[in-house]
């Protein structure tokens, strides 16, 4: 009933209106992303012509290559690329363990436990820097990937996400594979991680797009180029690279850090939006 | 029902074990709830150590750590320390640099939080509205939140160059000369909260309209049976009832706000003249820059204070204050 008035009230007006503020707020998304794709291909003297050229004369990767010989972009992407394998596979591994064990198996005070895992959620990073770097340098961990991954791997997020995903789990579900004597570890491989895959591709993404972009760490605790993942390596080439004229080869190491992550998201958002909204919709 | 199980004098645990006829024995019958379920237990510790250790180890050791550096003289690296008690602390409270610090971290968390929740709303208003190409919109809106601060700070550098920036270039049009925003404190605080915004508007916009969407849809028919016009029904109705997630958000956004390095690492290091320094940053340059370790743990604990504050106060607010159903 309410439907035609709500239909006859919506003028073409304010639907123009609404469609210029989605495209609007599109651009001012899209265009930086452009403009650092346009410009990665211009020539130093493209860069600093005035009035401003905006569009490259020639698609030729010089910049690309520029940033190879600058500093050792292929060394940073190799590196990122460990690095973000390695610990978003290991931190997913821990959090499905850790969420399985809270929900499904027998312990007296899980609890605690729980709680435990949301006062971790709460302790912000800046406060685990000095103490972090302190023991990590103690182990001989600066300037190793191993240093870059491993204060990093416990995960309080992805545990919470999935543990209230095995929560919401019928039991019926993991009560027959008990019954057919299957151990908790066959229980979880072929019964609740199959069906809780979707949840686990979220926890994955959030962890892999976190490995990558992840700089803090890193920057303090590696100084020697071989040893940088992509975001600190990108900032020794704005260190070495000084001057209006390298704004072309500092578009290009900035387009190493972020088509990637762009190509994911664009590939699996709704993933990622769900995961990173969570504590919106369970807060 | 742990408790019950340990202080009942009979042994059923032991009845699955070897020795069950004989008569237990006092250890026996103490430890018989672990020695029922001593399988399902080990798997448990199995499974759930490895994380926790971890947890443990860099999460909350540091946390410990971190109080007691801050009572010492310390430079980052150095084998010695000498203990002096609060005056890191008196240092703080008394430098003037100081009180900088906290107007430039005052006014990015005020500005930055504000723009994201404003522009936030409006853009999820539109977004809410059955608009073609609104998916698509939403996702692109959201992308920036993650991607990496380091590329998007560089990006936006490139961006805001007074002399070769696409910025400069669009404001020579209108006949206006560019700002010195790598050179002024007050315009490259200004960059640093625009960029900021751009990245997380989309985190803002889509909780939003999440919420948006959970409004219901008979209440808002009843106001504009009322005659209640587009704008007051938004007003009066949407945003009130939209309170909770507002006040989810502000505290999501001013802790992400209060704890942001990478922008202000890549676009300004913090200058120029500290006028992009915020609590944070300051955490990072005495203890990596400048070495002072003790002195850095020190701010490290005023600023896990305020943050501390902020989401104790969120608990008691939900509690008490955000219910209107």
């Amino acid at each position: 009933m309410s439907t035609p008035t709500r239909t006859a009230r919506r003028s073409p007006a304010p639907a123009l209106g609404g469609h210029l503020t989605l495209a609007g707020a599109t651009l001012i998304v899209v265009l930086p992303l452009v403009w650092m794709v346009l410009s990665s291909f211009k020539s130093s003297g493209e860069i600093v012509s005035l009035p401003i050229q905006w569009l490259p004369t020639s698609l030729a990767p010089d910049n690309y290559v520029e940033a190879g010989r600058t500093a050792p972009f292929g060394r940073f992407f190799l590196n990122s690329v460990i690095v973000t394998a390695v610990g978003a596979s290991l931190k997913v591994l821990l959090a499905l363990l850790t969420a399985y064990g809270l929900v499904f198996i027998r312990f007296p005070g899980k609890k605690i436990i729980f709680a435990g895992i949301l006062v971790a959620l709460m302790v912000p990073a800046h406060m685990s820097l000095v103490p972090n770097y302190t023991l990590i340098a103690g182990w001989g961990g600066r300037n190793t990937l191993w240093g870059i991954v491993l204060p990093g791997l416990g995960t309080a997020f992805g545990t919470f996400l999935l543990r209230q995903h095995f929560l919401s789990l019928p039991r019926s579900i993991v009560e027959a594979a008990e019954i057919d004597g299957a151990g908790h570890w066959r229980r979880l491989v072929s019964i609740v991680g199959p069906v809780s895959a979707p949840t686990i591709a979220t926890v994955a993404l959030i962890s892999i797009v976190g490995e990558w972009n992840e700089y803090l760490w890193p920057l303090i605790i590696v100084d020697t180029p071989e040893l940088m993942t992509l975001p600190v390596g990108l900032t020794l080439l704005q260190n070495i690279e000084p001057g209006a004229t390298a704004w072309g080869v500092l578009m290009a190491g900035t387009a190493f850090v972020l088509v990637p992550v762009l190509l994911v998201f664009a590939a699996l958002q709704r993933y990622i939006v769900a995961g990173l909204t969570q504590g919106a919709v369970t807060g | 029902m742990s408790a019950s199980v340990l202080t009942e004098p009979s042994v059923r645990g032991s009845s699955k074990s070897p020795d069950a006829p004989d008569a237990p024995r006092e250890p026996v019958r103490q430890r018989s709830h672990w020695v029922r379920h001593r399988k399902e237990y080990l798997t448990f510790l199995l499974f759930v150590t490895p994380n926790m250790a971890l947890i443990a180890l860099f999460t909350y050791r540091p946390l410990v750590l971190n109080a007691q550096y801050s009572t010492l003289r310390w430079n980052l690296g150095s084998d010695t320390a000498t203990v002096i008690g609060i005056d890191n602390y008196v240092r703080w409270f008394t430098d003037p640099q100081s009180l900088e610090v906290v107007r430039v971290t005052t006014i990015f968390t005020l500005a930055t939080v504000g723009a994201t929740l404003l522009l936030g709303l409006a853009l999820a208003t539109v977004l809410n509205r059955p608009l073609r190409g609104r998916t698509f919109a939403r996702s692109v809106v959201f992308a920036p939140y993650v991607l990496s601060g380091v590329g998007v700070g560089m990006v936006w550098l490139f961006i805001f160059d007074p002399t070769y920036g696409a910025l400069s270039a669009v404001l020579r049009v209108w006949g206006a000369t560019s700002p010195q925003w790598y050179l002024d404190r007050d315009w490259a605080l200004v960059m640093v909260i625009v960029v900021y915004v751009w990245k997380n508007l989309g985190y803002a916009a889509v909780i939003y309209l999440a919420a948006l969407q959970s409004v219901p849809k008979d209440v808002l028919d009843a106001a504009a049976l009322d005659g209640a016009g587009r704008s007051r029904t938004f007003w009066q109705i949407t945003v009130p009832l939209l309170s909770p997630t507002t006040f989810f958000l502000v505290i999501t956004t001013v802790l992400s706000s209060l704890q942001s390095f990478d922008l202000i690492h890549v676009m300004t290091k913090g200058g120029p003249l500290d006028g992009t320094t915020t609590l944070m940053y300051q955490v990072y340059v005495e203890a990596f820059v400048t070495g002072r370790a003790g002195y850095s743990s020190a701010i490290s604990m005023i600023l896990f204070t305020v943050l501390l504050v902020m989401t104790l106060g969120q608990m008691r607010f939900l509690e008490t204050k955000v219910h209107y159903s």
